[in-house]
């Protein structure tokens, strides 16, 4: 089956409206970029979802045809991105991806394009190069940033004061910045409120930077100003870790939320009460869906996030759409790298189930996130996940954060390792 | 193990579309590939600390789940993590992984600790790491092609006691030297 009429008639209004009368594929971008067999998928996004979610269908159901859009020709991991903006790992090489393995080794259909549009009732994805149709769409697009939060936080801003909260040239950025800051100097550090991606991200990372600072730039201060009450995850284990290794360095202030930047003044403002200016200032804004997931009119009343079945992970508001990872409200599970692996599982098993007009499967799930507290000492928080009335919730009197007196530390900074190097080899295998 | 009305329901084509909603309890593999994410998919680890469990015995996995689950084995992650599973569980999970094929590693290894390995191995531990640590009898794990970080670590926690050893494992291991236990692991990486 090619583009049924009614969907070709959309792309004929969408195009530039040429289109031969036999529907031939000439109609300038939205040409279709490759005729659909019998069963495809579309996964959108070759991250931490996608790329499994691709991989697993293709591994569980061979008839099925995968094609993974994915904008740029690699992708660069933010689990460890902390390490290396504090010094402790050199370059972003081991943090990096390609996807030719996943298309050798599993058939998965590899474009790279940018998605720009999503027609549900056409079952067509929109891209920058050409339009693709699908059965069944999967989106993992991780996160995009609400800039209207924080007044004078836009692109040109991002460049002066890095948010480093996707992994690329922003983490290079901030890396740079942090190596040129005199000694004495001062950087600053915001925290947006929960829920956004990575809970202990923003804290591992002050921990990073207070390692880098101690070590090579002793004078110096970090400034954590917190939007949120307190410390959002493994609070306890984050603040011995501190107050062992960092005190005097780290200087964390909660419930303090940054609603205003002046780069050119480098100064961050808090509600209009008090500003605070630093040499160098890390600004994570406040997050939603990545754009995609946001312009189909896939999020919730929240207007951020998308509700999805907790046991396909099918959208709520549009059928045949899934949505996996930081987009997606997984109940309990948190926006984590390793949820996002686990979330793509289950739901390409459930997608072989549906397409082929199986039973369905309960949801069965884990997370894992490690955060290094010193280039030799991890901690983490770990839990399991399933089903209840009809809710993601962590099964109970399991799960939890590492021992409080550091007695595991050494050990899980090592497992970490193999940890990362395991889950990207899933990615790209 | 599906309900006693779903079965009739799905032999009788009555399951309809809300009945659909009713999904299957998880499968062995929907358990299995939640653990991938740090061991590998299908548990072959990518290491060089992470263990493989591809073709891991299923009663080694059962019973270190068990024994992760009461804190009788130290781990830095595997206990909280047991704790959210049952015996079923375990092992569908051990049943899993033991059907996945060998997951041959290429690891930095000595050659000389492999050669005194292979003439240690047999008399030493060939009783329970059978076929050069291919198989194992009962509960006593494969060790083929196991990462050697790993097995070095579970070899000092044995030796500080914080992993208790078995006691017929522990008559073989305590006469030898600390060089002879090395070689064996060196020897078990080695294996493919
Ligand atoms: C500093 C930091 C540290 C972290 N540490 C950890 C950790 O230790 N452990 C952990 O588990 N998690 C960690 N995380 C969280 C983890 O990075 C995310 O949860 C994870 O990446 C989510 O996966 P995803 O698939 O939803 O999105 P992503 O992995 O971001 O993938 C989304 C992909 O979609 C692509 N994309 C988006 N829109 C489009 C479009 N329109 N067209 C084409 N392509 C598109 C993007 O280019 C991207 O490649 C960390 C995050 C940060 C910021
Ligand atoms: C966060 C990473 C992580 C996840 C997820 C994980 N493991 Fe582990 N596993 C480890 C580590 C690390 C060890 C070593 C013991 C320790 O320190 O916890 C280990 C050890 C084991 C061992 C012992 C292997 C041997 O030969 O001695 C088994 C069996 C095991 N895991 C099974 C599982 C199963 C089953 C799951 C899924 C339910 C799972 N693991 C999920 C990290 C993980
Ligand atoms: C009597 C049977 C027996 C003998 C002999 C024996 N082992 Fe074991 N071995 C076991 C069992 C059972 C376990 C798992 C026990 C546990 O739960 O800790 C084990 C576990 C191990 C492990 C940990 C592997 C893992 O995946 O966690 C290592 C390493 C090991 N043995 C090495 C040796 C060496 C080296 C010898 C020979 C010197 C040896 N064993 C002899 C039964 C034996």
């Amino acid at each position: 089956m090619t583009l049924d009429r009614r969907s070709f008639l959309k792309l004929v209004g969408a195009g530039a409206g040429a289109a031969g009368a036999a529907g031939l594929p000439m109609i300038g971008r939205a040409a279709e970029l490759m005729p659909k067999g019998a069963k495809r998928v579309v996964v959108v996004g070759g991250g931490y979802g996608g790329t499994i979610a691709a991989k697993y269908i293709r591994m569980m159901d061979k008839s099925i045809e995968v094609v993974l859009i994915e904008r740029n020709d690699h992708f660069v991991s933010c689990p460890f991105s902390n390490l290396y903006i504090g010094g402790i790992i050199k370059d972003l090489t081991p943090l990096t991806i390609k996807f030719d393995k996943l298309a050798t080794n599993h058939g998965v259909k590899i474009v790279q394009a940018e998605v720009t549009g999503i027609d549900p009732a056409g079952k067509v994805v929109t891209t920058d190069k050409g339009t693709v149709s699908y059965d069944r769409l999967v989106l993992s697009p991780g996160i995009d940033f609400r800039l209207g939060e924080i007044k004078g936080y836009d692109a040109a801003a991002m460049e002066i004061m890095p948010h480093a909260w996707k992994a690329g040239p922003q983490t290079v950025l901030l890396r740079k910045q942090l190596e040129a800051m005199k000694d004495g100097g001062t950087m600053v550090m915001t925290v947006p409120l929960s829920p956004y991606r990575c809970p202990p991200g923003p804290y591992e990372r002050a921990s990073m930077v207070a390692h880098y600072l101690k070590k090579s730039k002793p004078k110096s201060k970090l400034v954590v100003l917190d939007a949120n009450p307190d410390i959002t995850s493994k609070g306890g284990l984050f603040k011995k870790g501190w107050k062992d290794n960092y005190e005097g360095i780290i200087d964390y202030r909660p419930a303090k939320k940054v609603t205003e930047v002046e780069p050119g003044k480098m100064t961050v403002l808090i509600e209009g009460l008090e500003d605070v200016k630093g040499d160098v200032i890390n600004v994570i804004p406040p997050q939603r869906a990545g754009q995609i997931a946001v312009a189909a009119g896939l999020v919730g009343d929240d207007k951020n996030w998308c509700p999805v079945n907790p046991t396909t992970f099918e959208s709520t508001k549009q059928a045949n759409i899934h949505v996996i990872g930081d987009a997606c409200v997984a109940g309990a599970m948190p926006k984590s790298g390793y949820s996002a692996n686990s979330e793509a599982k289950i739901c390409a098993t459930n997608i072989v189930a549906l397409m082929n007009g199986k039973e369905t499967t309960e949801m069965s799930g884990i997370n894992t996130c490690y955060s290094y507290i010193t280039d030799k000492e991890a901690v983490s928080v770990a839990a399991v996940y399933k089903v209840a009335e009809g809710k993601i919730i962590a099964v109970p009197n399991s799960g939890g954060v590492s021992p409080a007196d550091f007695s595991a530390a050494k050990m899980e900074a090592i497992y970490a390792e193999s940890w990362l190097k395991n889950i990207l080899t899933e990615m790209s295998t | 193990m599906m309900m006693k009305w779903k079965r009739w329901a799905l032999a009788t084509g009555v399951l309809a579309v809300s009945a659909m909603a009713q999904a299957a309890p998880p499968s062995a593999a929907m358990l299995s590939n939640a653990c991938a994410g740090c061991h590998g998919t299908n548990g072959g680890s990518a290491g060089p600390s992470m263990p493989s469990l591809a073709s891991q015995s299923k009663e080694a996995i059962v019973e270190a789940m068990k024994k992760f689950k009461s804190g009788e084995r130290p781990s830095s992650v595997m206990g909280r993590l047991a704790k959210g599973y049952s015996d079923a569980d375990f092992a569908a999970m051990g049943e899993f992984f033991s059907k996945q094929k060998l997951h041959a590693t290429t690891q930095v290894v000595d050659a000389a600790k492999v050669k005194k390995g292979a003439s240690l191995q047999e008399s030493n531990c060939g009783r329970c790491h059978l076929e050069d640590g291919r198989e194992g009898k009962d509960d006593s794990p494969v060790m083929a092609s196991q990462w050697l970080p790993y097995l070095q670590i579970q070899m000092e926690q044995y030796l500080s006691g914080k992993r208790k050893m078995p006691e017929k494992m522990k008559e073989k291991v305590d006469p030898l030297s600390k060089d002879d236990i090395d070689a064996l692991l060196h020897f078990y990486a080695s294996v493919k």
